[in-house]
């Protein structure tokens, strides 16, 4: 599929925890549908205006028939803190759907864990919505600092639900890491910090688990084009983020 | 309607926008979003004769207008190019402009022997990537070291050949002569300025190369000025670039005498900058009454 250039208009944009917005906007009719790990490019500045990149912001739910694409987003700097200054009506530059994004066939029939660190949980929410109906059974395991966000929205697709914080300010004190008992499960989807993917990523690979990582990656285009976004394998290959991926199988780099 | 059609060494592009090397992959990456029937032609990533794995560490950083990179060149070799990216390329539309980047000589000539049996429309040959150690560089920044390169591989092709200049160069002029008289058919410039960051929390540079290459609005005065003046001192056509934009800069440069324009970080900031910038010459040509670029190509000079 072709990324596409568009102008959403914001429906709502609020705050969903401290530093966590949600943003709805509207899909022009005619734009590509995204998947699940797909993301898009978001502007909601002047091409002349800084900061000079637009930013990757993951795909956090698609509703089909009404065609609202929500994103969950945390404010980190100028460009966030840019998208949170938008008001109903305002308008948003988009540019995607972006990368591969998950391998949803991937569950089917089987044991799923969902598993998610801070606002790596964005794009898990539509992952749960498309893994639901094909996978056996789906648990979401999240871990967060202190402040607990978006958990509730899972319910509807998830059998389980087991959170961890940091702080042991609501759920198990700990990481979302302590939270894996890695028998009850087939497949793992993990998307959250560097080092809790790969802590997660190895106790899966370890006992055996088919697991999908989401890489984040600092890009400039989010069209395979401009080659700012490439990591390395464990192996030393480059792969392009935005392209070949966000979403990896976990041995890639973790192996 | 103004006539966007512009002659580039010989061969008519339908408009003097051009996709810059390394910001427009291989060109199909912005089908989906650019009407490539305002795309004069799409110099594609820049390649080497083998391929090329790029830099380690930060690629990008941004500054308060530009952009630094140190992506070092990463891509599929020059083989692999010819048979996978280039039939795609081709088909898209817009006239196609290989980067040839080398370290050695040998490797520089080989790669331009390869292009010239393809149909390629252009060789753009890069002597300015200040990001691999040996990526050309050396040859752009000594005018002497540029005209020995740049007339052996002017042997390997009969393909328009377009030097694509660094404005780290030590007298740009004087390079820009040493290249016409080495047998450009063209240059193009400027490619990025050697530039650096520092991390305040490690003390140490941004880059594990600590240097690399800035571009976008923070360049373009500049770029502007050197553009100025090498069509000031040749007689082969010229390709203006650096921190192109919008329409009003593109114009900029063709007053100053570019017979062609590449739009390169712009890009990123809005996909359709190279539709848009097109789009945006034609409607001013025809607000002041302008039918062709001839019309006022120069003008400032
Ligand atoms: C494919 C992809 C999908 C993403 N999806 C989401 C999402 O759904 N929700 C969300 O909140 N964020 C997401 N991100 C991360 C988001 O793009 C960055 O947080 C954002 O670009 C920061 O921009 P800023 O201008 O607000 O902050 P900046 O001013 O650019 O940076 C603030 C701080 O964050 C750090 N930072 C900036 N970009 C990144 C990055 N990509 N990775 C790690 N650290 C970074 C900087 O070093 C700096 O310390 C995604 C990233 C990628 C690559
Ligand atoms: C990410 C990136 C990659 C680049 N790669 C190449 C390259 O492979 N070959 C080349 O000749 N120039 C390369 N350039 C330089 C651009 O083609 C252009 O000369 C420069 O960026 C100035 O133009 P701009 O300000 O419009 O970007 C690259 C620039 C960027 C930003
Ligand atoms: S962000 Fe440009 S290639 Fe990935």
């Amino acid at each position: 599929m072709r990324a596409q250039s568009c102008e959403a208009l914001v429906l709502v944009n609020e705050e969903e925890a401290t530093g966590i917005r949600q943003m709805r906007v509207n899909l022009p009719a005619g734009q590509p549908e995204p998947k699940a790990g797909m993301f898009y490019m978001l502007r909601a500045w002047g091409a002349d205006e800084p900061p000079l990149l637009s930013r990757p912001i993951s795909v956090h739910r698609w509703d089909k028939e009404t065609r609202v694409l929500t994103f969950l987003y945390q404010v980190k700097g100028k460009g966030t803190e840019k998208l949170a200054a938008l008001c109903h009506g305002d308008r948003l530059s988009l540019t995607g759907p972006a990368g591969n994004g998950f391998p949803v066939e991937a569950a089917r029939g089987k044991r799923v864990a969902i598993i998610g660190g801070g606002i790596g949980v964005a794009p898990l929410l539509q992952l749960a919505r498309e893994v639901h109906p094909v996978a056996a059974r789906v648990d979401f395991l999240a871990g967060f600092r202190d402040e607990v966000y978006r958990v509730d929205a899972f319910e509807p697709y998830c059998a389980n639900i087991y959170v961890a914080t940091d702080t042991g300010s609501f759920g198990k004190k700990g990481f979302v890491t302590d939270l894996l008992d890695t028998e009850k499960y087939d497949l793992a989807y993990i998307c959250g910090p560097e080092i809790m993917m790969k802590n997660a990523a190895r106790l899966c690979l370890a006992a055996g688990l088919e697991c999908y990582v989401s890489k984040e990656g600092v890009m400039a285009c989010g069209l395979g084009a401009c080659l700012g976004c490439t990591c390395r394998t464990e192996k030393g290959e480059p792969v392009c983020v935005c392209k070949d991926g966000p979403v990896f199988e976990g041995s890639v780099f973790y192996g | 309607m103004a006539d966007l059609r512009v002659d580039l060494c010989g061969k008519e592009l339908r408009t003097p926008v051009i996709g810059a090397s390394g910001t427009y992959g291989f060109g199909g990456e912005f089908s989906g979003i650019v009407d490539m029937n305002w795309v004069g032609a799409v110099s594609g990533k820049g390649l080497t004769l083998e391929g090329k794995a790029g830099n380690t560490g930060v690629r990008l950083y941004e500054t308060p207008s530009g952009l630094i990179n140190s992506i070092g060149l990463q891509n599929p070799g020059v083989r692999h190019f010819i048979e996978h990216e280039l039939p795609a390329m081709r088909a898209l539309g817009p006239a196609v402009m290989a980067n040839l980047g080398g370290s050695t000589i040998e490797t520089y000539e080989e790669g331009a022997r390869l292009l010239d049996a393809t149909d390629v429309d252009f060789i753009e040959l890069n002597i300015s990537c200040p990001n691999v150690k040996a990526g050309g560089i050396a040859y752009g920044v000594k005018a002497a070291s540029a005209h020995e390169v740049v007339s052996r591989v002017r042997k390997c092709t009969s393909k328009p050949l377009i030097v694509k200049l660094s404005p780290n160069a030590e007298n740009i002029t004087e390079m820009a002569l040493a290249c016409e008289d080495a047998g450009a058919d063209g240059l193009s410039l400027v490619n990025t300025f050697q530039a650096m960051a520092i991390d305040l929390e490690t003390r140490r540079p941004v880059f594990d190369n600590v240097f690399a290459g800035l571009s976008g609005p923070a360049i373009r005065p500049i770029a502007l000025r050197m553009v100025y003046q090498v069509c000031k001192a040749v007689n082969v056509p010229v390709v203006g670039l650096g921190g192109i934009a919008t329409a009003r800069d593109a114009l900029e440069f063709i007053l100053a005498g570019a017979a062609a324009v590449q739009i390169g970080t712009a890009n990123f900031a809005n996909p359709r900058a190279c539709e848009d910038v097109a789009r945006g010459i034609a409607a001013w040509m025809d607000a002041h009454g302008v039918k062709t670029l001839d019309e006022i190509r120069g003008a400032a000079l």
